[in-house]
């Protein structure tokens, strides 16, 4: 059921581009298609990537004192948990600046790869 | 309204309520959340009331803003993943709205405070717990042994990843609740400015075009960071329950 609406969608949006485009040729006009799909998601800003890499370090060390803290406060071995545990959480500070970076260069890199082509469509 | 720039967070009881010597007053923030919730909830009951097969332009943006969130969810947690979906799209629309609604002079904004943050991203980080042991068991704990680790530093890979793991709806609240509340500031600071230089004469009429060209283009900036930071939370809330649909997946 679904399935059919949307080819009956997608033909009628077929048709009306094509009609489109042959009125814009008639007229002489020189407008470029509509894309269609999903809405763009917004580009990766560098101060949306800031923010995210320093807050996932800085939680990173934060969560590691306080589980180091904790263990003290249980256990009585004060300071030695928490040294142990900040150093931790500097480590997964990192690892995750790094996943996160790593997450960021793929959508960066699809994203450049995406623009190549649509510059290809155009030349 | 005060001049100081923290200010504006200031929560005001509106109907003072005690129960059992708890403080559960309707607050200016309450009220703030209330209006986010029916304005969202109104305007979806309203824009999906008539269902034409060919939308009407409120039909049309709700439609859109269903798929995008729907394509979010799918691109990083699959088709199991949509199950999630009224979760995901509430939290989206809930903290875009909340955002922009903070924007209007003199309004509140609700994510500028970390006690709402830190609940959103407490209940993604439960629900993550919850339904990854449900659905896998104990293998929800291979999200904590990557594979591959020799096992004499795995002790140390565990403890890393454990840390990491608790860090995540740390720094999943920070980042919203300090990007709110450090956009705010600094338009209140540079507004602030306008006010103070063009109190000093002539001279300073003239000098306060400058904080004034600031303030516009930092309010732009900040129409941009409501929406990139209600994106960015779904986008991640959708890769945290990713990892509790596939533990050990990446």
């Amino acid at each position: 059921m679904a399935r059919k609406s949307t080819q009956i969608d997608t033909s009628a949006k077929q048709d009306l581009d094509k009609r489109l485009k042959e009125m814009n040729q008639r007229l002489g006009r020189n407008v470029q298609p509509e894309k269609d799909g999903s809405p763009e998601k917004p580009a990766n800003t560098g101060y949306g990537n800031a923010f995210r890499l320093s807050s996932e370090f800085i939680s990173a060390i934060l969560v590691g004192a306080a589980i180091g803290y904790g263990i003290d406060w249980l256990l009585g071995t004060t300071p030695w948990a928490m040294i142990v545990f900040l150093l931790l959480g500097f480590v997964a500070g990192i690892m995750n600046v790094l996943r996160a970076a790593g997450e960021m260069d793929g959508t960066l890199s699809s994203e450049i790869s995406k623009r190549q082509e649509g510059n290809r469509d155009e030349s | 309204m005060a001049n100081d720039p923290i200010s504006q967070f200031k929560l005001t009881e509106l109907i003072p309520l005690e129960i059992a010597e708890t403080n559960i007053s309707f607050t200016n923030s309450s009220l703030f959340m209330v209006a986010t919730v029916v304005l969202t909830s109104g305007y979806f009951i309203w824009a999906t009331s008539s269902r034409g097969l060919i939308p009407s332009r409120a039909q049309s943006f709700a439609e859109m803003t269903y798929e995008f969130v729907a394509n979010m969810l799918r691109d990083s947690a699959g088709s199991e993943g949509m199950r999630f979906f009224p979760l995901v799209f509430s939290l989206f629309l809930f903290i875009l709205v909340a955002n922009m609604l903070g924007m209007f002079p003199y309004f509140f904004t609700v994510t500028s405070h970390m006690i709402i943050t830190v609940a959103l991203a407490l209940l993604v980080f439960a629900t993550v717990i919850i339904v990854g042991l449900m659905r896998n068991g104990l293998g929800f704990l291979k999200l904590f042994v990557p594979s591959g680790v020799p096992l004499a530093i795995m002790p140390l890979v565990i403890a890393i990843e454990v840390i990491s793991f608790f860090a995540r709806p740390v720094s999943h609240s920070i980042r919203l609740f300090a990007n709110m509340l450090a956009g705010h500031i600094t338009l209140k600071v540079f507004a602030g400015f306008i006010v103070s230089m063009g109190s000093i004469g002539a001279v300073g009429i003239v000098g306060a075009i400058l904080p004034l060209i600031m303030t516009i283009g930092l309010t732009a900036l900040e129409f941009l960071v409501a929406f990139l930071q209600a994106y960015v939370f779904t986008m991640l809330t959708c890769m945290y329950l990713n990892d509790a649909l596939h533990p050990g997946g990446h």
